[in-house]
């Protein structure tokens, strides 16, 4: 006659399943994680009860990658941070470049880059609209979202040369002027577009079961919600007047006229009304800025820096040379660091960039909005259901490229 | 809070070249052991903190009435190269949600000594940040809660953003 076999503690068989905590992997490969993020679940029954995310899949080493590569060079590692706004990181770059520098950009150039911008916030607002409804089980939206950010997509295309990675914004101003046609292509998106948004609400806004999924999931509070350092649109779903745009205006925005729109119940519904009506006030500002281009030049006065007009290089002897001299060995950029924030389609984008002087960054940083609105996803989600983990994730609008830099 | 739109006010910000600001001159009235250095330089202002007084003076700057710098908005480190004393330097970019002003603290540190006071306390925010200057130049935040790797393996040799670091890596990450 044999003992009974001791059982570890772990695999004993309790009475009432429900009442036990299991631990799951979700991702990295889960497609509401949009691309390669890893939650660590601790669940009981369909409760969660603890989330930890596990982030560095997609690490590439960026910032490391800038101190090697001179100033201009280092415009296209931005492009590939966060994917869906790459213009918006352009801007904070260049932004925080032409601040040691000192240089001033004309106007035109600064009516541009609001314009691409805001262009680049409805398309990033797009893609978050689309794949959170498809997180939440509305497919369709999807389509229509796409369709229009093509229009989007095309219209970079038409200005920059590429779709996903523009690099269009450079130290001193832009690549290069708008091409022909680029107004008349732009205006008949513009004039369309309001449309769309109103397509989008009636295939969302109004539905019950998308309603039941988002309105009081997720909840985070005013107080939390600065506590966790939460910026763009998760903020002001908060009830939080909070823009940078705003608050510590650049490129001329103080000039533009839109709305700072704001829900205060600080739930999935709120971030979700806070987008929609965004992509509103993103076509008002496009619209004004389109509607303000006047002629003139889209580089700084700057020779040093700016590399100079390919016609003027056949013809002067200096442009040549401070063409050689850029493209080879770059400009020394004035010592000293500056942090510059700007309002990225996700949130506060700041840039911290020290220079110790020479033709590369000491120290390039980036704080990424996704980076810090994904560490709240713990306190967001703890106490919900497994399955609104996926529409509060949907709902922190995060990309990964970002995060992991 | 309320939801009606807030214009911010220029005079409010801190944005003086040279001239010391209002606000860091109260602040050095109050607390003059607080502040070692203040830097006005393109338009920003960084008051160096001796590392023991930083927590006091975060909490301290968070509900100032004066200040109101109740948003972390981040925390980066630097390595200001491998002969330099002392050799890394901790940046807390401070933003009041009100007033719409910032101000950046900075903590240098010698190569031997790379303990700082954790923030965490003050705002949890804080969390991620600290781990991801902990992972990638090895700064040490005393009273941090869960100070692992964020970005890196946790195996990872190294740090890699210390400027003696290749940029390539070391076996049996590195890119030949």
């Amino acid at each position: 006659m044999s003992s009974a076999p001791t059982i570890p503690p772990q695999f004993e068989i309790v009475d009432q399943p429900l009442d036990t905590q299991m631990t799951i992997s979700m991702g990295p490969q889960h497609p509401s994680t949009h691309g390669v993020l890893r939650l660590e679940l601790v669940l009981d029954g369909e409760m969660v009860v603890k989330v930890t995310p596990d982030i560095g899949y997609l690490h590439t080493g960026m910032e490391k990658l800038f101190e090697y590569k001179k100033y201009q060079q280092g415009i296209v590692i931005t492009d590939r941070m966060d994917y869906l706004n790459p213009l918006g990181n352009n801007l904070a770059y260049v932004m925080a470049a032409e601040k040691l520098l000192g240089l001033e950009i004309p106007t035109r150039a600064q009516t541009i880059r609001v314009l691409m911008c805001e262009l680049q916030r409805i398309g990033s607002h797009l893609v978050w609209l689309g794949t959170h409804a498809l997180d939440i089980g509305a497919m369709t939206v999807f389509f229509y979202c796409f369709r229009e950010r093509e229009k989007i997509l095309n219209l970079i295309e038409a200005a920059s040369g590429g779709r996903m990675t523009p690099s269009y914004f450079r130290i001193g101003g832009l690549m290069m002027d708008l091409p022909a046609g680029f107004e008349h292509r732009c205006k008949q998106f513009l004039d369309d577009f309001p449309k769309a948004v109103d397509e989008f609400h009636t295939l969302l806004s109004g539905n019950r079961i998308f309603q039941r999924r988002t309105q009081g999931i997720g909840k985070i509070s005013a107080e939390d919600a600065i506590d966790w350092g939460l910026s763009g649109p998760c903020l002001r779903g908060s009830g939080i007047n909070l823009d940078i745009r705003r608050a510590n205006p650049y490129s001329g925005y103080e000039t533009y006229d839109f709305e700072v729109p704001v829900e205060t119940d600080g739930d999935v519904w709120s971030r979700y009304m806070v987008r929609m009506r965004e992509m509103k006030e993103s076509h008002k500002i496009a619209t004004q800025a389109l509607a303000r281009l006047q002629p003139g030049p889209v580089k700084a006065d700057a020779p040093k820096v700016v590399l100079p007009d390919r016609e003027a290089m056949k013809t002067h002897m200096d442009a040549l040379i401070h063409h050689f001299l850029i493209v080879a060995e770059g400009f020394d950029v004035p010592a000293g660091e500056v942090y510059h924030p700007i309002e990225a389609s996700k949130g506060e984008l700041g840039v911290y960039m020290k220079s110790d002087g020479g033709p590369k960054p000491s120290r390039v940083h980036f704080r990424g909005p996704s980076f810090v609105n994904l560490s709240a996803l713990p306190m967001m989600s703890e106490g919900e259901m497994v399955a609104d983990i996926v529409a509060i994730i949907g709902s922190l609008d995060v990309v990964l490229g970002e995060i992991d830099r | 809070m309320t939801p009606e739109n807030i214009e911010p006010s220029p005079e409010q910000s801190l944005s003086s070249e040279t001239t010391p600001s209002p606000l860091v001159a109260a602040l050095q009235r109050e607390h003059p052991e607080w502040i070692a250095e203040v830097i006005y330089a393109f338009g920003e202002t960084t008051i160096v903190v001796p590392r023991e007084h930083l927590v006091a003076t975060c909490s301290f700057l968070k509900t100032w009435p004066e200040g109101q710098f109740n948003f972390l908005a981040d925390i980066c480190g630097a390595d200001r190269g491998v002969e330099e004393e002392p050799r890394f330097e901790v940046n807390y970019h401070l933003f009041s949600t009100t007033k719409y002003h910032r101000i950046r603290l900075k903590v240098v540190l010698n190569e031997e000594d790379t303990h700082v006071p954790s923030v965490t306390g003050v705002w949890r925010t804080a969390n991620w940040h600290e781990r991801e200057t902990f992972d990638l130049f090895g700064v040490i935040f005393d009273g941090h809660p869960d100070l692992r790797r964020i970005l890196l393996p946790d195996d990872w040799q190294g740090y890699a953003l210390r400027k003696d670091f290749p940029l390539r890596g070391y076996e049996p990450y590195s890119l030949k």
